[in-house]
């Protein structure tokens, strides 16, 4: 069971200002298993997932305690380099965020940063990444058109692509559809599917439907806390918290 | 008693319209006394031939080139310094930091110093510091360095001129969404490559506008170079940073009170007025238009 574990994080809290985010946090997450977060709005689901690349690094308020290790290694330790850690950690955004710049350079970005120079190469990082999201067939003869003349979802795919272009082994993903339709999203959730054979993938949902849809495993967070993870099938049907229940069978939140 | 409320309200009225229509009026009264007065001495002789017999007859054209180095020297000091500066204040240094706040204390405190101030800043750091120090150190003590050149005249401008670039810089730098600094992060890109890839292809409306507002505020500044560089008058353009040079402003200045005959000039400082004066405007509309340019795009 061990080795089959990617990130391991304990007893994590983190605290912006006065206000306690996480609070000792456990949760053990699986190699080339999509894990889904759920809980009700300001539970710490996303602030949870943006302590495993590091990215709540920026935020001068924030301070974290405990430990989060990805494959053995304490990535709050002192000997690791935030910016190394976030090549093997990517991250997609509620808010699809394509850089002003043509479909081609979105891909490109990242190897670039990288050291990848050559065209041949960055030819075929950018096709294979494009594949990878399954947007290449739609995109394929307008490389060079701007990644915003792109509709909502293929936005979103454009940022997954973006994202394994630098051939992360985590992909964190937040509230990855719920800005789109329900076509788009379809299409999102297939790509998860998917790309879970060569990711481990965490994703933060505000869609239960969904989390059940993706997941094998789901964490339910509730006001900083980690209340209860299981298979997905069993947080959904049969779940050993009352809090959790609640919140499935839509009693709050 | 009192007096009806209908009344006040009248005479508010009454009172702020005519502020405001006094205030129009002010700027026509202005742009038509300088263009009746000026246009009809304004040719392509003038624009591009040198003053003669005292500059009561000839053209302005080494105070335009003059001025043109001025601003581009300026600006090559000034702008990239204030961009600099405008991406520490907002990439490095928190909103509220202290560190931060006392930068923008000071840039704001530059901003309201009197223009002579930096003139005669310049005459002390420039020239006899720093000037007289190179003279000191390289010259044997000989002249060189030590006097109004155009090299410091630019530098004192770029020092008057920087509060405007950081601000306009700044102002281009924080309208670049955050989700786009992440997006890089997140791919393991630095602080520095983010800023560079990405935060600043996206300000160059902004770093133009900057540059522009600066430049023209500049080109209509006198006394940051009345004792650090401008000339009475030189028949020739300036070839080297030693040399001094001829400028609008100063031109305007020098006619009207130094000529040998002020009333001869008087067409031609009506004339070389206006030039300053479309200069500056077509300087500060393309400032305006790239603004308006700037935030459409930040909106969508």
């Amino acid at each position: 069971m061990t080795e089959n574990i990617k990130i391991r994080a304990g007893k994590l809290n983190l605290q912006y200002g006065q206000k306690h985010a996480l609070r000792d946090i456990d949760l053990d997450i699986e190699k080339n298993r999509v894990t889904a977060l759920i809980g009700p709005s300001g539970c710490g689901k996303s602030t949870f997932l943006r302590c495993l690349n590091r990215m709540n690094d920026l935020i001068d308020s924030a301070r974290i305690q405990g430990r989060v290790e990805i494959d053995g290694t304490d990535i709050y330790g002192k000997d690791v380099d935030p910016v190394l850690l976030r090549r093997k950690v990517g991250m997609i955004f509620q808010k699809s965020n394509p850089f002003p710049k043509s479909i081609y350079e979105n891909i490109a970005y990242g190897p670039r940063i990288h050291g990848v120079k050559d065209k041949r190469t960055l030819d075929q990082i950018v096709e294979k990444s494009l594949r990878g999201a399954a947007l290449w067939d739609e995109v394929k003869d307008d490389l060079a058109k701007s990644g915003l003349a792109l509709s909502g979802g293929q936005q979103q795919r454009l940022c997954i692509a973006r994202a394994i272009a630098v051939d992360p082994e985590v992909l964190l993903m937040d509230e990855p559809a719920s800005a789109l339709d329900p076509i788009a999203t379809a299409k999102i959730e297939e790509l998860i599917w998917q790309l879970k054979e060569n990711y481990t993938i965490v994703i933060v949902t505000h869609s239960m439907h969904q989390a059940s849809r993706v997941s094998d495993t789901t964490a339910f967070f509730y006001m900083g806390e980690m209340v209860e993870t299981g298979p997905t099938q069993k947080i959904f049907t049969s779940p050993s918290q009352k809090r959790t229940e609640d919140y499935i069978t839509g009693r709050f939140g | 008693m009192s007096i009806p409320k209908k009344w006040v309200g009248r005479g508010v009225a009454l009172v702020t319209g005519g502020s405001a229509i006094a205030t129009v009026l002010t700027v026509l009264a202005i742009m038509g006394i300088i263009v009746y007065g000026g246009i009809g001495h304004l040719s392509w002789d003038f624009i591009f031939g040198s003053p003669e017999k005292g500059m009561t007859e000839g053209g302005i054209y080494p105070a335009i080139m003059g001025t043109f180095f001025l601003v581009l020297l300026m600006s090559l000091v000034g702008v990239p310094v204030g961009t600099v500066t405008a991406i520490y204040l907002n990439e490095y240094v928190g909103q509220t930091s202290k560190v931060g706040r006392s930068i923008r204390f000071a840039v704001n405190t530059l901003a309201g110093i009197p223009s002579i101030v930096f003139g005669l800043f310049g005459l002390g750091f420039f020239i006899s510091f720093m000037g007289g120090g190179i003279d000191k150190a390289f010259n044997g003590g000989e002249l060189l360095w030590g006097q109004p050149n155009i090299l410091w005249a630019s530098l004192t401008m770029a020092l008057l001129t920087l509060p405007v670039v950081i601000v306009s810089v700044e102002e281009a730098i924080k309208s670049v969404p955050r989700e786009l600094r992440e997006g890089s992060l997140a791919l393991g890109a630095t602080r520095l490559e983010t800023i560079w890839k990405v935060v600043l292809p996206q300000s160059m409306t902004g770093i133009l506008t900057g540059a522009i507002l600066a430049i023209s505020r500049g080109a209509g500044e006198v006394a940051p170079i009345l004792f650090t560089g401008a000339a009475y008058f030189l028949p020739e353009l300036p070839d080297a940073l030693t040399d001094q040079f001829m400028e609008l402003g100063y031109h305007i200045y020098i006619m009207s009170t130094q000529s040998p005959d002020v009333e001869a000039t008087k067409p031609i400082q009506f004339a070389t007025t206006l030039v300053l004066l479309l200069l500056t405007f077509t300087l500060n509309f393309s400032a305006i238009f790239l603004r308006w340019h700037l935030r459409r795009r930040a909106i969508r």
